[in-house]
Formats: C-alpha cells, sequence, structure tokens
C-alpha cells in the first residue's frame, strides 16, 4: 500500500515565509445574501432595516434577524446619506459598516474597560447596511457620547465608518461627526485634517424633518471627495 | 483606563485602492491621499464576543441547508485565525458567501447562464475556538465570467468577512484554490502584489481530507496584530496640514 504523503508544496497560504497579514479583496457585487442581516441598520429597534432581500430568493434566506433590545438611552438619530463615485453616480452595491459609543460614551467591547461608565442592555454599537440602487444607506442609531482620545484629549460624538463596494479592493475608514456639536473644535482627529476638508466629515441636520435625521454623503472620489483615512 | 497598544498598520502585502487593470477601482477609489491618524479606543475596540446577536448563529455546513446534498465536489475548509505575531484570535466570526459549483449566485443581479442549485445557498458563518481553528463545509465553487475586460473569468474563490477584535482589523478578502490557471491573469487577484498573492492560496492537505467524504483545503487567516509601542510615534506632528 502506497503511503499517503502530502505533494511538493508551492508557494502558498501555509508557507511560513510568506505568513503576514492577508491581504484585503473586495467584497465584490454579490455579498448581500451573506452578509447584511436584517436589522444591521438598526441599532436600537426590531426591523429588516439594512438587509437586501429582494436580491436572492426567499428560501436561500440564512440572514440573521436582530432580537429584541431593551431600553436604550440617548437621542435616536437616523443616519443617512448617498454613496457616490467619481462621476457622481450612486453605488448600488455598497455596504457601508458603523462601530460608535453608546449616549453615555462607552464602547460595548472587551477593550473599553471603564466600568464606571454604563452599557445599555441590546446595544452593541456595530451596524451594517447595504445601498440601495440610488445609492443610499440608512442607519438607525443613537447620538454617541464623546470618548477619550491619545493623552488627556476628549474626541467629540463620533461614528467610525467603513465602506466596501465592487470596485474596493481594501474597506475605506471613514468617520461621521455632528455638526454644531461644541467639542469638534477641540477634536484630536478632526485638526489632523486638512480645515478645507473637514466638511465631508460632518453629518448635517435634515432642515426639512423633524429632527434627530442627519445627512451623511460619501464621495468615493472627486469633488468634495470624503476624507479617508490611515488606521 | 488600561493602555491597549495599537495594531500595526497595513504590511507591503495589502492591495493598493487603485488598480487600473480591475477597471471598477478606477472610478471608486479616493484620489486624496488619506490621512493617517492614531488608532484611539474608537479604533481599538470592536464588538467582540457578541456576533450571534449580529450575523445569527453558526452555519458551518453549506451542503446541509436545503433538503437534498448540492451537486459539486465536496470540500472542507480549515486553518487558524491568528494575528500577526501567530497569536490565536479567539471567538471571531468568519462569515463566507460564494458561487455554486457550476460558478452561478443564487444572487437575482448575477445574470451568467450557469445552472442554479436548488440546494446550495453558497452562505454560511462559523466562529474560532480557543486556539483560533474554524472549519467549514461546502462544494468548490466554479470559475465564473465577468464584464471586467474580454474573457474574463474569476478563479475559484471563496469570500470571506472577519471581524477580529477591533474595528482596526476589519478584514474582506477571497481564498483562492492552489491548481487554478485563472489566479494568473485575475485583475483581483493580482491587485496583490508578488509575492503576497499566494498568501491568498489555500493548501490542498490530505490530512484535512477526510477519506470516502471530501477533499480538505488549508487556509489561514492573519488579522493585523498589537505592535510593540503604545504611543504612536506621529501623534502629534501636524503632517497633514497645509
Ligand atoms: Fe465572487
Amino acid at each position: 500500500m502506497t503511503e499517503q504523503v502530502n505533494p511538493a508544496p508551492r508557494l502558498d497560504n501555509q508557507d511560513p515565509g510568506l505568513f503576514g497579514q492577508t491581504p484585503s479583496q473586495t467584497v465584490g457585487p454579490f455579498f448581500h445574501y451573506s452578509l447584511p442581516w436584517k436589522g444591521g441598520a438598526d441599532l436600537v429597534g426590531q426591523s429588516d432595516m439594512g438587509a437586501r432581500p429582494e436580491l436572492f430568493p426567499e428560501d436561500h434566506d440564512v440572514l440573521n434577524l436582530s432580537p429584541p433590545r431593551g431600553a436604550i438611552r440617548g437621542e435616536t438619530i437616523i443616519l443617512e446619506g448617498v454613496v457616490c463615485d467619481a462621476d457622481g453616480k450612486p453605488v448600488p452595491d455598497a455596504m457601508i459598516e458603523i462601530w460608535q459609543a453608546n449616549a453615555a460614551g462607552r464602547y460595548a467591547s472587551p477593550d473599553d474597560d471603564r466600568t464606571d461608565i454604563p452599557l445599555d442592555e441590546g446595544f452593541i454599537g456595530f451596524g451594517r447596511a447595504a445601498t440601495s440602487e440610488e445609492g443610499f444607506y440608512r442607519f438607525r442609531t443613537v447620538l454617541p457620547g464623546a470618548v477619550p482620545g491619545p493623552g488627556d484629549s476628549l474626541q467629540a460624538p463620533h461614528i467610525a465608518v467603513g465602506v466596501f463596494a465592487r470596485g474596493v479592493l481594501k474597506r475605506l475608514a471613514t468617520r461621521v461627526y455632528f455638526a454644531g456639536q461644541d467639542a469638534n473644535a477641540t477634536d484630536p482627529i478632526l485638526a489632523l485634517v486638512p480645515a478645507e476638508r473637514r466638511h465631508t466629515l460632518i453629518a448635517r441636520e435634515a432642515p426639512d424633518k423633524d429632527g434627530g435625521v442627519w445627512r451623511f454623503d460619501i464621495v468615493l472620489q472627486g469633488e468634495g471627495e470624503t476624507v479617508f483615512f490611515d488606521i | 483606563m488600561t493602555l491597549i497598544l495599537p495594531y500595526a498598520r497595513e504590511d507591503a502585502g495589502q492591495p493598493p485602492s487603485l488598480h487600473p487593470p480591475y477597471v471598477s477601482t478606477v472610478p471608486r477609489s479616493p484620489r486624496q491621499p488619506l490621512v493617517r491618524i492614531p488608532q484611539t479606543l474608537t479604533e481599538l475596540t470592536g464588538p467582540a464576543g457578541c456576533w450571534d446577536n449580529l450575523m445569527g448563529e453558526s452555519l458551518f455546513d453549506l451542503t446541509d441547508q436545503h433538503l437534498a446534498r448540492p451537486l459539486g465536489q465536496r470540500i472542507v475548509v480549515a486553518g487558524r485565525v491568528l494575528d500577526e505575531q501567530g497569536r490565536p484570535v479567539r471567538g471571531t466570526v468568519m462569515e463566507i458567501w460564494q458561487a455554486n459549483a457550476a460558478g452561478r449566485y443564487i444572487h437575482k443581479k448575477d445574470q451568467w447562464d450557469a445552472p442554479h442549485d436548488p440546494n446550495f445557498t453558497g452562505a454560511g458563518r462559523v466562529i474560532t475556538d480557543d486556539e483560533g481553528r474554524y472549519r467549514f463545509v461546502t462544494v468548490r465553487p466554479g470559475a465564473y465570467p465577468w464584464g471586467n475586460h474580454h474573457n474574463a473569468w474569476r478563479p475559484s474563490h471563496i469570500h470571506l468577512s472577519l471581524l477580529g477584535p477591533a474595528f482596526a482589523t476589519r478584514l474582506v478578502t477571497q481564498m483562492y484554490f492552489p491548481d487554478d490557471p485563472l489566479i494568473e491573469i485575475d485583475p483581483i487577484a493580482n491587485a496583490v502584489p508578488s509575492p503576497y498573492r499566494q498568501r491568498l492560496v489555500s493548501r490542498f492537505d490530505i490530512e484535512t481530507t477526510q477519506p470516502d467524504w471530501a477533499l480538505g483545503y488549508l487556509f489561514d487567516v492573519v488579522l493585523r496584530g498589537r505592535g510593540a509601542t503604545p504611543l504612536d510615534p506621529e501623534y502629534g506632528e501636524d503632517d497633514h496640514h497645509d
């Protein structure tokens, strides 16, 4: 009987000489039946925000429905906008992710061990939304509190954002700040952004709505290009 | 509060955002330089340990989601999720999706004329154990044509999405197969500079192969690891101002 042995290896994932960060690849156009779950864009309630179930057959739906949540403190807000490309065309196959602190400024993460600041039962602070055919995304969440920055600094209320799409080879990281917050003027991260580009990171409250609706468009390239970060 | 070491920055194996042979990157990649920022509590934290409240329960067997087994070559894909120091990343979620054995996605916008398989969805998720190990069962996806250029074909691949412990460790990638000549001519795989592209190529493994049942492939995922210095030396230098 022949002994079973592995074929001679070629340079591949298992080669110790190649060990290092796994390279990023695009999310492609066909992620909707796998990634954006129902309620992924609703961080405070139980709805199907964020998913696009019309893009795949119902009997192939393996996506989660977010569980019910407890009472979540703070001001509930809508964060919405359009993702567009260099030609100003909306991007219908992008996915937006957000990560934020709760209203008290605490992250629901084991690496935020400031136990004197309360967490909210059911508020995780992570969300995911697929854009619509019009390139539109919408989250429901709470206005985050201020969080510590480097040294003794304090960061203004903000939400970390990741952008994925066909044609985007690696996640584009940006941040949403909120117009009218005094702390924006002293935020240590905004201070690193050229003054003339800071406005691309600041959401504006929609004047024609009842309040609490914040507009944040994401421009991948060209005029008004959103500031993206190397983190 | 506890001082958290920052995560390493991108290494040389990461692709650029703009790679013109992959045509869609041309209008969708930023032209302004990225603004380098220190990692703050925002980037150093993440939704660890609550994946079942987010994505849902583990679905590790993609061949067991319907009435019958899907067509195609049954395979096991297994490996570890590690950081750059080789330490296991425990309890982290890996979401996976792929085409069926004929190269067709169930997605309505996939209009290629290859057959659907009613017994195959192609989506699952797994959680790493205490040693960072994961394992899923699926069928080998087929290659498929795409509109990037004349006679363009994507090599067989499985899409992977990992959160890791922090906003800074987020990764979406694709896993390829070792015996696939299409990798050499694929603009997406080749956006990764040589030789790092080969990090994305899984290895056939006879130990992972299960007798009379499924071929086995090994694929480890390496997420950004925590660096050695607690302070970013670049912070405070106002070098991005004009
Ligand atoms: Fe694909």
